[in-house]
């Protein structure tokens, strides 16, 4: 009986707030507060007092569900079997990643490490392409050969399966840049863990010696594989680590925070100051890869935290229809759509062709001098094939 | 008895793999163990590299095991229960540097202290191949003897895995093997990775140890609950035979046992089947005896092709038993391709391709 008319009293509600929201969301933009940037060696940093337009705010959303739904797909087609091999989610930081494309221009790269689904369809791939490289099929963004590490994309130099290997390879697309007069920036993105690398301090050396327009992204989820920040970082203020390499500490589960940190660093970097290093300080939900439960060494209370209080796509929407930029009917209607989408990529990824076997020696040298793979019997006459040009230089 | 058993059980699992899609490329050949070293359980691979691991940190107190999570266990379970046991200061995570980790174990090692390092994947020791050939290598002969770092192993999952991919599969020991100064090893099984593991450790020269990833959970033997050591350098003849040798390491061992009897039921030949065990310094006398009874030898690893150990080998043989040959030398092997993802099944070396290459030198 209570129940009941708790129920009724609750539809009201839902019913009030739908008319509510409806009559009122007219606004076209408005302005937010983030949470303060933290400097190091710079005298102003981005501002803390945003403008977003509706038109944005239904952009940021459906991206950052597109990517939540095509993780928890590919999650679930990783525990189905039909994923093999190593596979890294980005649930809880898709902030950062739209936050970040959202201020990118036509000439500005990104390279980054293994969590590299999300920014692969940021980057122009639509979801079945990222699906399908998942299951392996032909319709993959790497043709099925690279899996969830390997995708590409326009001035998306790849995702990458080496910890912290990708670092000073953006020092060196930004070298490209600066060299070719683009006037390009080049975001390198890292995780906390890979922060530790040799190799990120040897890339911090070059850019800031040759002042490279290179963004210097620290994705800190608060864990490098099963080890927290702090049990394994002598200083865990990523974006202080740099050194002589000015940097901005930003919410990475604020995407606009995240966007305006973004365009500060595409100003900086492209007037020719030389690199900055940007921490966005966020979280990932599932463990490290799948073979991580990711509860060994933080506690269920502690994911159970961050996805009622600080998620990024939670708190965006609270955000967005409390300033009446949009209501909740259309927020709903674009989850249907999205859920939609990557149902059907889904679909077409578990059934899409699979990669022929003269694939398997295809694309090893762009021209061989022996046109046969040396092998072993009794198959010994692979034929090098070149599949495709590379995207990456036209 | 032990062996009928076996045999039998092969003949079941060859008909279940019928109806069912095969797990793995090979069948895992358990060791025939004697009560030389005492009472023995049935464990897999990893619960007998985390024993050995196990009784050098109980035995010896100047000892640490580190790397990337190890604290709680690592990738594989091999550390499990180990930081539990004997405390945070001497079972400990490193950050993610493996040129850090490496470079770290030789001063340790150096100082005197058993380092026991763990690289998770063999893939993403690459970082570390300067600290490993440049320093590791090179310190006893560079000091003229004053100093070495013989108290560092390396321990390091490698080979294929069945969807490891590009950087989860790669077999590099060839990369290694063209460093004097180091000891390479590589398990076949449970029974023989902990014997070996401790060799390793109390070896006086800096060992990498090489873990078919394959085998952790899969490869059961009975294990001594003791400890004993295998020597390194030396090759076990696992089957003896008189018409063809097989060489192999690792994972490929198991291929090659099924080779051996597919080839004497089917075809009556024999072969004698060869576990290198030690890939540097590798055991030639072993070898050459072998090839100079049969006459014809195939080696064959998973890595690539071009510049792969069997290069080594083959070149030796030439060499030692030239004049012994009814045939070519021949290597099966990866092809020369990166590890391809999806096309994983075809790119080993598996038992067919191998048993072609046994029927092509017999009747050469």
């Amino acid at each position: 009986m209570n129940g009941s008319s708790v129920l009724r009293k609750n539809s009201l509600k839902n019913v009030l707030s739908i008319l509510e929201s409806r009559l009122f969301s007219s606004a076209s933009e408005a302005t937010f507060e983030t949470k303060p940037f933290k400097l190091h060696k710079l005298e102003n940093g981005p501002n803390t007092n945003v403008t977003l337009s509706r038109e944005d705010a239904l952009k940021y959303y459906t991206q950052m569900q597109t990517i939540r739904r095509i993780e928890t797909s590919a999650g679930n087609l990783y525990k189905e079997k039909i994923v093999r091999g190593f596979c890294h989610l980005y649930s809880g930081q898709e902030a950062c990643a739209v936050g970040m494309k959202a201020v990118f221009r036509d000439t500005d790269s990104i390279i980054t490490a293994y969590r590299a689904h999300g920014w692969t369809y940021l980057m122009g791939v639509d979801p079945f392409g990222v699906l399908a490289e998942l299951t392996g099929r032909k319709g993959g963004n790497a043709r099925g050969k690279g899996g969830s590490m390997h995708m590409y994309a326009k001035n998306f130099y790849g995702g990458n399966g080496i910890v912290g290997a990708q670092v000073p390879l953006g020092a060196g697309i930004a070298f490209a840049a600066k060299y070719n007069k683009t006037g390009g920036v080049c975001f390198t993105l890292y995780g906390d863990g890979a922060s530790n690398q040799g190799q990120v301090f040897e890339a911090y050396n070059m850019s800031k010696l040759w002042n490279l327009p290179c963004v210097f992204v620290c994705e800190n989820n608060g864990y490098g594989m099963g080890t927290s920040a702090e049990r394994s970082s002598a200083s865990i203020t990523f974006y202080s680590r740099g050194d002589y390499i000015p940097g901005i500490w930003v919410d990475g589960m604020d995407v606009l925070a995240v966007r305006e940190a973004s365009r500060f660093a595409i100003d900086y970097c492209s007037s020719g100051k030389g690199p900055l290093v940007m921490e966005t300080a966020t979280y990932r939900y599932s463990g490290h890869s799948m073979s991580d439960p990711g509860t060994s060494y933080r506690t269920r209370d502690e994911i159970q935290e961050v996805r009622q209080t600080r998620d990024p796509i939670t708190s965006f929407k609270e955000k967005i229809i409390g300033a009446n930029l949009v209501n909740i009917d259309e927020l709903k209607e674009i989850d249907k759509e999205v859920k939609a989408q990557i149902d059907d990529a889904v679909k077409k990824a578990k059934t899409d062709t699979e990669v022929p076997l003269a694939d398997l020696a295809g694309d090893i040298y762009s021209k061989p001098l022996e046109t046969t793979i040396r092998g072993v019997t009794p198959f010994k006459n692979l034929e090098h094939i070149r599949i495709g040009p590379a995207v990456n230089l036209n | 008895m032990h062996a009928i058993n076996k045999y039998s059980l092969f003949n079941v699992s060859k008909k279940l793999c019928g109806c069912f899609k095969y797990a793995s490329h090979f069948v895992y050949h358990p060791e025939q163990i004697s009560n030389k070293f005492g009472k023995t359980n049935k464990k897999n691979m990893y619960q007998a590299i985390n024993e050995a691991m196990d009784l050098v940190l109980s035995k010896d107190s100047n000892s640490v095991v580190f790397g990337e999570d190890v604290g709680f266990g690592g990738v594989f379970r091999c550390t499990s229960g180990l930081r539990d046991r004997y405390g945070k200061d001497r079972v400990f995570n490193t950050p993610l540097c493996e040129q850090g980790i490496i470079g770290f174990g030789i001063g340790l090692a150096v100082a005197g202290t058993t380092a026991i390092a763990e690289i998770q994947f063999a893939d993403y020791m690459f970082p570390a191949f300067d600290q490993l050939v440049n320093e590791a290598a090179k310190y006893r002969y560079r000091s003229g003897n004053l100093f070495d770092c013989g108290k560092l192993t390396v321990r390091t999952p490698c080979s294929a895995v069945g969807h490891g991919a590009l950087y989860h599969s790669q077999s590099p020991e060839s990369f290694y093997a063209h460093s004097p100064g180091l000891k390479i090893v590589i398990p076949r099984g449970a029974h023989k990775a902990k014997g070996l593991l401790l060799s390793c450790i109390r070896d006086p020269n800096p060992c990498i140890f090489f873990e078919p990833k394959m085998m952790y959970r899969l490869a059961v033997d009975d294990v001594p609950d003791d400890d004993y050591e295998f020597p390194l350098g030396k090759a076990d003849v696992l089957i003896k035979g008189r018409d063809i040798t097989l060489i192999g390491w690792g994972t490929q061992v198991h291929v090659l046992l099924e080779v051996a009897e597919i080839a004497n039921k089917d075809f009556g030949i024999s072969c004698e089947v060869i576990d290198l065990v030690t890939i540097l310094p590798w055991d030639k006398q072993t070898v050459a005896n072998s090839v100079k009874k049969t006459g014809r030898v195939i080696v064959s690893h998973e890595a690539p092709l071009t510049g792969g150990f069997g290069a080594e080998i083959a070149a030796s043989i030439q060499e030692e038993c030239f004049l012994y040959l009814e045939s070519p030398i021949r290597r099966v092997t990866g092809y020369d391709t990166p590890f391809p993802h999806v096309f994983e099944q075809f790119y080993l070396p598996n038992k067919w391709k191998c048993l072609q290459a046994v029927k092509e030198l017999v009747n050469y």
